[in-house]
């Protein structure tokens, strides 16, 4: 069996400040991760791999040439290859412009059973390159993939929902987006990290792979940035005073004064 | 792209889950009412399922002035190829201007695989919709990295402008019995072999959950809880004021609580009357989902914590000595209004 991890480096956003005057990200000694839950879809194709022969995982990112070692770390923990999809031609895509590049590049990468990715990066949020790339190698999808069961050609995955879940079944070759409660990524180990520093990571570029160089990269990107800020601070309140016990009275007496209570 | 002048109107797509309208539809109706008007153009709502025409009374109700239905028994649960084929074809077909889409679960995994097969722009979890006095496109505006950064995006030359909306953040259009408007049966070219996933059962959580967006009052904890354990005190305070019981990340990353109670930017946005911030340090992805809350209360060890900086009231102090207090003072609060 085939299976593509679809994997993003991106910054630990937990860490990410604003510079208090100029208003911009400070990126500057903020560390790059695997994408968080990019870490459960590896995991879940790793969980396969265990269990079953013959099960080869293929990891693939597209990034600037950095993302080398986020790839590093995917093999690190257990998975076969790496592809690095890399050109400054990509650079500013949206995730349309996005999906139709990695789309290509899977085509280019051969043929898979399960394509995992996590359901969101954390930099972003969008939650729409996985769909994306779904419908541009016209692959069905579930998304926010919290449990997953295989038996032959045939899947068995719970959707998270809002108040609960749904149970679906569906053939490969299928796309499943995979959210935190589905697993627990495990650590990289000691002969994986000595294997992953032997290994190539191959690295393509626009000319490498099957796509319309017209579909790319920031000119071709149905959406545009307008403008960027930083969320307005609001006003301070009142630090209350005195003892615990005067804390608490003082806020009551404010609440009812306010008629919040 | 084809003419982009050829595209009118403003779109809700009308979410519902066995026979029933997903909130967030009548917040999209709300905004969607003012985008329209700004933009000169109708309201309309699309509505996909079986046995569903019931509910093109109650979204005219709500201000769509025509309501497309789709409707077959293919269409009974929501699935990504059934609806994504029925939506995207009718976009082709009737070239809306605007389409949105509340940023559910099921409208992040329908509006994406919508906007790659029709090729337009999507923006996701837009906090903001504004229409440009100059030009009337839609700037759209959401959190990036984790709430760090406000982007506001513009999808200048493809149609439709599409956007997932956060539930919570627009205001719902008020229900007016009296309010006219037209249902529109959508033709479909939908056949079994289009839908490849089996939906095999829909589970709920059996728990009686009150919804964060809806609650009134909100008490929400972090890491300074110390422990699991800690969120049955939040529960009591919780049911004093007959609010519901929040968290953040770091209190989820934890283990401590659920997924589903959690604010902030990967979380819920939520809009309460009061909100108790307990022990949560204020981490900028946890605001962007609460700072719009009428009163916040912070109760953190650190004086310095970011959360004091968008509180009305600040206590510093364990709140496991704290919220005890609390419980306290509320609960005689309740006593006493009784006997009043």
């Amino acid at each position: 069996m085939n299976i593509l991890v679809c994997a993003k480096q991106v910054p630990n956003t937990n860490e990410v400040k604003i510079d208090p005057v100029k208003g911009t990200l400070i990126r500057e000694g903020v560390e790059s991760i695997l994408n968080p839950d990019d870490a459960n879809a590896l995991e879940e194709a790793l969980k396969i791999k265990d269990k079953y022969e013959d099960v080869k995982i293929t990891v693939l990112s597209m990034g600037p040439p950095q993302a080398d070692d986020m790839l590093r770390e995917c093999l690190a923990m257990g998975a076969d290859e790496a592809i690095l999809v890399s050109d400054r031609a990509f650079g500013g895509s949206d995730t349309w412009a996005t999906s139709n590049t990695i789309s290509a590049a899977i085509k280019n990468a051969g043929k898979f059973d399960i394509i995992f990715a996590g359901r969101q990066a954390i930099d972003g949020d969008t939650a729409q390159v996985g769909p994306q790339i779904a419908e541009k190698l016209g692959l069905p999808q579930v998304t926010y993939v919290q449990n997953f069961e295989i038996n032959g050609d045939e899947v068995t995955v719970q959707r998270q929902l809002e108040n609960g879940y749904e149970v679906i079944k569906v053939k490969t070759p299928v796309l499943l987006t995979t959210v935190k409660e589905l697993n627990k990524p495990r650590y990289m180990n000691v002969k994986g990290i000595y294997d992953a520093c032997e290994k190539e990571i191959q690295v393509w570029g626009v000319n490498d792979i099957p796509v319309d160089k017209e579909t790319i990269g920031l000119k071709a990107s149905p959406t545009k940035v307008f403008r960027s800020f930083t969320p307005a601070p609001k006003g301070k309140g009142v630090m209350l005073e005195g003892s615990l016990k005067e804390k608490v009275n003082a806020l009551m007496s404010g609440l009812k004064q306010k008629h919040i209570i | 792209m084809e003419n982009i002048n050829q595209y009118k109107n403003v779109w809700v797509y009308a979410e519902q889950r066995q026979e029933v309208i997903t909130p967030v539809v009548f917040e999209l109706l709300g905004e969607g009412k003012k985008i329209a008007k700004e933009t000169g153009s109708e309201l309309c709502a699309f509505l996909i399922g079986n046995n569903v025409a019931s509910l093109a009374n109650e979204l005219i109700a709500y201000g769509a002035e025509k309501v497309y239905l789709a409707e077959s028994p293919l269409l009974e649960n929501y699935t990504t190829d059934g609806y994504a084929k029925v939506l995207s074809d009718a976009i082709n077909e009737y070239k809306p201007e605007i389409v949105l889409y509340g940023a559910t679960h099921i409208g992040r995994d329908l509006a994406p695989r919508i906007a790659a097969r029709v090729n337009t722009g999507l923006t996701a979890d837009c906090t903001k919709l504004e229409v440009d006095p100059e030009d009337k496109k839609l700037k759209q505006t959401r959190p990036a990295f984790g709430g760090n950064l406000m982007a506001t995006i513009v999808c200048p030359n493809h149609r439709p402008q599409m956007s997932t909306v956060r539930t919570g953040v627009m205001e719902k259009s008020i229900r007016n019995e009296e309010n006219n408007g037209t249902v529109i049966n959508v033709n479909l070219k939908l056949v079994k072999e289009d839908i490849r996933t089996i939906v095999i059962e829909i589970v709920k959580h059996k728990k009686d959950m009150v919804s964060l967006t809806d609650a009134e009052v909100i008490v929400s904890g972090g890491k300074g809880l110390g422990c699991a354990e800690g969120f049955k005190m939040l529960k009591e305070l919780a049911d004093t004021l007959g609010g519901t019981v929040g968290a953040s990340r770091a209190a989820v990353d934890a283990g401590w609580i659920e997924n589903a109670n959690q604010v902030g930017q990967t979380g819920t946005t939520v809009k309460p009357k009061i909100y108790f911030a307990c022990g949560i340090s204020g981490a900028i992805q946890h605001l962007a989902g609460m700072s719009d809350a009428d009163f916040i209360i912070a109760i953190n060890k650190n004086a310095m914590a970011p959360i004091f900086n968008v509180a009305d009231y600040g206590i510093v102090g364990d709140v496991n000595e704290v919220v005890p207090m609390l419980i306290e003072a509320f609960t005689q609060y309740n006593n006493e209004k009784e006997l009043a």
